[in-house]
């Protein structure tokens, strides 16, 4: 048992890492990863969402009939986002107007539904709620990379949380603004996939 | 009237939602690697999206507002897109079948699709009037088709040529896509 926990938990880290190898969810990805701040809260906020839409669904799921299982599962999630909407326009106001519509928007982000469908209506709670924090945890890491290389390239700092950069280039350093604009945001995601195939495809 | 057509020009030009707003990627990436799918992708986009923008429009003033549950937004918008493509769905199989024939396997799509729920969003966030949430709906839902039909375009020519491994498929395609949003980023001076 504890053995199929973690292979459930683990796969979400590395063998099946949403965006990278499971090319789902891209416009969040795309979208807040022009700081690691933002991918950060961004990833927490999913990670949030997929934990307890997973535990739920999964739950619920001898209960719900499989024909209308999308559109409950949908107001599962959309019901979980709204708490999270809520949450973090009490507790992290910045962070909330930042990432603006990308919040609500989680309702209709791939991976959510995609593991729903996938995972969270065949198994256990338990298999369900370790699958939904890896890959939760998963997207967090591919949003904080991919923020890493933007905004180091784009404008020269790195923040990880509240706002003081903990590390900036020297004075020297000219940032490639375009990289923290849309191009930089497809072609960054694009090389980073090509990264991903290079290292250890099966 | 000139108002709106500049704010046309600028949700179709400089504020894509698919190069600059990074609304609805799946999709574009999903549907784009032959031309068909992708003019049926982005017609059904445009059929349902000024549906939407309008319906959500008024949910939002006359139900949410009114009974002071703006909170519900999110819930509330889903299920409204939703239903409306299962019923724009049903509808078009009964009296438009030729129709339906093109559009059919794309509308459930729709659904997740997040540039629909994206634009619906944006028109209640700028705090538009009805004939420009209208407007905004039709524009970004055409400025979607011209994105995903020129990216389609590229992408069948990108088919005959040898690309390197590891950048085949998705990976080639984000870099093309990043290709097109710098042309599209040449649009910003223009209003």
């Amino acid at each position: 048992m504890a053995q199929s926990i973690a292979k459930e938990f683990t796969k979400g880290l590395w063998a099946e890492i949403p965006p990278f190898r499971l090319v789902l969810g891209l416009c969040p990805t795309l979208a807040v990863t022009k700081s690691v701040e933002n991918g950060i809260g961004m990833g927490i906020a999913t990670t949030f969402v997929l934990v307890f839409s997973n535990l739920l669904i999964s739950l619920l799921r001898n209960v719900i009939p499989s024909k209308v299982r999308i559109a409950c599962y949908i107001v599962i999630i959309a019901t979980f986002v709204t708490i999270v909407e809520l949450l973090m326009q009490a507790y992290t106001y910045e962070l909330f107007l930042k990432l603006g519509i990308f919040i609500p928007l989680i309702v209709v982000n791939c991976i959510v539904l995609g593991r729903a469908e996938a995972f969270a209506g065949k198994n256990t709670p338990i298999l369900s709620v370790a699958d939904g924090l890896g890959m939760g945890i998963g997207f967090t890491l591919a949003l904080a990379s991919l923020g890493t290389v933007r905004e180091i390239l784009g404008n020269g700092t790195l923040t990880i949380w509240g706002g003081t950069p903990i590390f900036e280039m020297g004075a020297n350093f000219m940032p490639f603004k375009f990289m923290i604009e849309a191009p930089g945001a497809f072609i960054g995601l694009g090389l980073m996939l090509c990264m991903m195939n290079l290292i250890g495809k099966k | 009237m000139g108002d709106l057509f500049v704010l046309a020009i600028s949700c179709i030009f400089i504020n894509n939602i698919l190069l600059a707003q990074y609304l609805g990627n799946c999709p574009f990436l999903g549907t784009s690697k032959k031309m068909e799918t992708a003019v049926g992708m982005g017609m059904a986009v445009i059929f349902v999206l000024v549906m939407a923008g309008s319906l959500t429009w008024i949910v939002n003033e006359y139900l949410l507002k009114a009974l002071d549950v703006v909170y519900l937004q999110t819930v509330s918008f889903i299920l409204v897109i939703a239903s409306l493509v299962q019923f724009v769905e049903m509808f078009l199989k009964k009296s438009i079948p030729a129709l339906y024939a093109g559009l059919g396997i794309f509308l459930p799509l729709i659904t997740t699709n997040c540039a629909v729920m994206g634009v619906c969003l944006i028109n209640i966030k700028e705090e538009y009037t009805f004939i420009e949430a209208l407007v905004t709906s039709f524009a970004y839902a055409a400025g979607f088709a011209l994105a995903l039909i020129l990216f389609a375009g590229i992408r069948e020519r990108i088919l005959l040529a040898r690309v390197p491994k590891p950048l085949q498929d998705t990976s080639i395609g984000l870099i093309t896509a990043g290709m097109i949003a710098m042309t599209f980023m040449s649009f910003k001076g223009m209003v």
